[in-house]
């Protein structure tokens, strides 16, 4: 028979094929740990690498390897450590900062990084046309949020200046005790002027100053290649200070979007790092590889809004009877299953030291009494409810649990809706909906990056909810300098928070990946932010003695800096 | 024929601009913008976007703008990707589609036409009952099936390929080709072997028997090349499909082709990037039909003979 021999022979010659390409090749894990190469998975295609002009957590991963701010976090996230500045100064009043930069610090091309680069670059941020969405961070210094809105035009009014190229002043609007965290954010990162003026104005959007070959940044690692929607390489920055702490050559960051094809680069030995974990593997990798799977508290809440401007929503009872209703560890063992903390205030506990005494409980019998004095005893006459997430496996696995303890507890009948992610956004932002998902994630360690969004003027307030006296709390914590004090303000708001509820907390997220046991120097952090300066790798089959971070990790003078938070 | 093709084409032009016509309209009617965030844009913020990106104009003269910029050729800035034009994704995306679209057709083709005519050959046996149920298999098995399965056995069980990547480890792109062209394959090999056994039966392969030729001239040269017409007239909307619905395989083994942004762009109301691979898709779509209209004159006289004088 002709053709059943052919058909042999194609296959033959398939396999044979096949096995030629691929057989025991040497594992990007493997060739990784040996080169000093890390593989890591980023989520996604960054949109941009410009800190002015990106937002997400995707870029700023990128920026923290190609660009450094005056200060940084501790690997542990628990402490700020001197980067681009080496040291400051607070004045009495904690008005007014006093930044040293170092004398050493240079831009990837040599140039020395100056004073006047963070002007430049704090200048840029707040330029009213180049669209910064986090322009609103720098709304803590003097005049910056009159100059980004155009009502100044003159940027010598606002609060920075360089009296030298090693010095920075900065004047704030009011004492800010988180002010030295938001110098971490990357809308406070320098760039390059000469580079970035060199493909267009400071203030045009997306022009090519941040292509390989023309990125200039100060941070330890520099941009060598962008391969879009393939991959990014950054390679060491030889000019950088702390060049001697660096220990990766390189650092290639993968854009993988779907969390199951991540897991199974990460089980072929294709990534040392992932950006997520599919939670259905959560149970195996505990069973089997536990040292790979690093599961952490996250500075994050997962909560459900409520649209207080209409009926019956408008009723704090129901508001409360719903909040009462819900069993949030049954939700978070049963369903997220990452080990998540079930919230029962809006701020993640042990925020920076503070901790919400007001929390909200799980008690049945309140819930029912409560839906009763509101006039739905039994829920009879309770006009139903719809609750909207944003289209999600995960989201609609936890709506649907509690729409059956409304249901058992409280006997209220609730609608599903799933909506397509910028249309969820467009209900929401219209107050188009009743019960709506939501997440949360803070953008310094301080329970005020959660707390000033409830107020009646904050854009992040979408549930027409407003309560003056929250308001006159929330300003007078932003203008208290002494921590304990401004921690017992904050304690009245959310203790006014969390018998109003504008919103429903259900639990903290925890940060989840999977990190292969030669990547040293990976630590747990709140903020999930780690810095790769402070990683290496290591083949694991010559393990070292600790994972756990020693004191010659950080340079000396990290130690001895005038650590002011 | 030349005058076929150059009338095929100018048809083409109203096709084109009606589905921009409909593509723009349905965007700009889906609610959410391209701006659009978790945390609140500030007001100033989104105005100053929405100058720079001429979205504050009324939408007829949106639309204008956008179609004088395409017809020479730019096809405008990204929403998502501020330092990206469309031009430059399409630019990035579409080589590695089409490659992979190739592969994954060729794969189709070897093994749908091998498996066809072998079937077709020896109707009711076991060579027929064994390609035809794979190849029911095969159109039943979706993508996002088939590739986890194949990544399972070749790539974390055997260990034999890698897992997920394109051009980054050797033998990285062999999985998603015979991925994406698997379903395809299952169509050629029933369709292969439909119009073969249909052949096969005709009075003119008798007549070719009779004449006492060879068996394999009779199958290679005549049989196939009348047996094989449905196959071609499968290969214009095949490939078209075969390039636009990569997205489920792209995500699967992470391959940086355009069905990712395809798809994506609608999502993330990316106005440029959306109508910019429409249209892509749209030409692509109208050019392989002709093609294969083409090649099926040329192969088959009868559909020439309507062609040139229908």
């Amino acid at each position: 028979m002709i053709t059943g021999n052919a058909l042999k022979a194609v296959l033959s010659a398939a396999f044979l094929f096949i096995a030629s390409c691929g057989f025991n090749y040497e594992t990007n894990v493997e060739s990784g740990t040996r080169q000093g190469i890390l593989h890591i998975g980023n989520g996604d295609e960054p949109r941009e690498l410009d800190p002015h002009v990106v937002t997400g957590r995707i870029e700023s991963d990128l920026c923290l390897a190609l660009l450094e701010g005056l200060v940084g976090w501790h690997p542990e996230g628990k402490r700020l450590i001197p980067a681009a500045a080496k040291s400051w100064e607070q004045s009495e009043d904690a008005r007014t900062y006093r930044f040293h930069l170092r004398e050493d610090a240079k831009w990837s091309n040599g140039d020395p990084v100056t004073a006047a680069d963070f002007v430049y670059s704090w200048r840029r941020a707040l330029l009213p046309a180049l669209g910064n969405n986090y322009a609103y961070m720098l709304y803590y210094i003097r005049n910056a949020e009159r100059f980004h809105q155009g009502e100044i035009t003159d940027f010598s009014q606002v609060g920075i200046t360089a009296p030298d190229d090693l010095t920075l002043v900065v004047e704030l609007e009011n004492p800010t005790p988180f002010f030295l965290q938001l110098l971490t954010h990357m809308s406070y990162y320098p760039v390059h002027q000469a580079t970035v003026e060199a493909f267009g104005a400071a203030d045009e959007r997306g022009t090519r100053w941040t292509r390989p070959g023309n990125h200039v940044g100060n941070g330890p690692f520099k941009l060598k290649e962008w391969v879009l929607n393939r991959s990014i390489v950054v390679e060491k920055n030889e000019h950088y200070w702390d060049a001697g702490t660096v220990k990766l050559n390189q650092i290639v960051f993968y854009p993988i979007q779907n969390a199951t094809t991540e897991e199974r680069m990460f089980r072929a030995g294709q990534l040392h790092i992932t950006n997520n974990m599919p939670v259905d593997k959560i149970a195996h990798y505990r069973q089997e590889r536990p040292g790979a799977l690093k599961i952490f508290p996250f500075f994050s809440t997962y909560y459900y809004l409520f649209n207080t401007t209409a009926t019956p929503l408008d009723q704090v009872k129901v508001r409360q009877a719903l909040t009462m209703s819900i069993d949030r560890q049954q939700i978070v063992d049963k369903i997220t299953k990452a080990g998540e903390i079930p919230a029962f205030s809006y701020t993640p506990p042990d925020t920076n030291g503070y901790t919400a005494t007001a929390q909200v409980r799980y008690d049945l019998e309140r819930a029912r009494a409560l839906l009763a004095e509101a006039g739905y005893p039994d829920g009879t006459g309770f006009p139903g409810l719809e609750l909207m997430y944003n289209t999600s496996e995960g989201h609609r696995r936890i709506a649907i649990a509690i729409q059956q303890m409304w249901k058992t507890n409280l006997n209220i009948d609730v609608t599903l809706t799933n909506q397509d992610w910028k249309v969820y956004l467009d209900k929401r932002d219209g107050k188009d909906y009743q019960v709506a998902r939501a997440g949360w994630i803070g953008d310094y360690l301080d329970p005020n990056t959660f707390l000033d969004m409830y107020t009646t003027s904050s854009g992040n307030n979408d549930t027409g909810w407003s309560h003056r006296r929250y308001d006159a709390l929330i300003a007078r914590a932003g203008a208290t300098t002494d921590q304990d004090r401004r921690f017992a303000l904050f304690q009245d708001a959310e203790s006014i928070l969390m018998t109003e509820l504008p919103i429903m907390p259900i639990y903290t997220y925890v940060s989840k990946s999977l990190v292969s046991p030669d990547v040293r120097g990976w630590r747990p952090n709140i903020l999930d932010i780690h810095p790769f300066k402070y990683i290496s790798l290591v083949p694991s089959a010559d393990e070292l003695s600790a994972d756990d971070l020693s004191a010659d990790d950080l340079s000396a003078d990290d130690l001895s800096a005038d650590d002011a938070d | 024929m030349f005058k076929f093709i150059l009338k095929r084409l100018l048809q083409a032009i109203p096709v084109l601009l009606l589905v921009s016509i409909i593509t723009f309209l349905l965007i700009h009617a889906a609610p959410g913008g391209p701006f659009a965030e978790e945390k609140a844009v500030p007001p100033e913020v989104l105005k100053h976007l929405n100058e720079r990106y001429k979205l504050d104009q009324p939408v007829h003269v949106q639309f204008y703008d956008y179609i004088s910029h395409a017809v020479r050729g730019d096809l405008g800035p990204s929403f998502k990707y501020p330092g990206r034009s469309v031009n430059e994704i399409i630019a990035a995306g579409f080589p590695v589609t089409l490659e992979l679209g190739c592969y994954a057709l060729l794969f189709a083709l070897l093994i749908g036409i091998g498996s066809g005519v072998c079937a077709s050959l020896n109707p009711n046996t076991w060579q027929d009952y064994l390609p035809m149920t794979f190849a029911t298999i095969g159109i039943c098995l979706p993508a996002y099936v088939l590739g986890p399965l194949l990544v399972l056995v070749f790539g974390i069980w055997l260990e034999w390929l890698p897992v997920a990547g394109w051009e980054l480890i050797p033998g990285d792109k062999i999985l998603p080709s015979i991925t994406l062209g698997s379903v395809y394959a299952a169509y050629v090999a029933r369709l292969s072997r439909g119009g073969m056994l249909e052949t096969l039966s005709r009075d003119f392969i008798r007549t070719a028997r009779a004449k006492g030729m060879p068996e394999a001239v009779i199958i290679v040269r005549h049989a196939m090349r009348v047996g094989l017409l449905p196959v071609v007239s499968f290969l214009g909307p095949a490939l078209a499909g075969l390039l636009s619905g990569s997205f489920v395989v792209e995500t699967i083994f992470q391959v940086p082709g355009l069905g990712r942004y395809f798809v994506q762009g609608a999502f993330n109301r990316d106005y440029t990037l959306i109508l910019g691979t429409t249209l892509l898709f749209a030409s692509l779509i109208i050019v392989f039909n002709l093609i294969a209209d083409v090649m099926l004159a040329w192969l088959d006289p009868k559909v020439r003979q309507e062609t040139v004088h229908g």
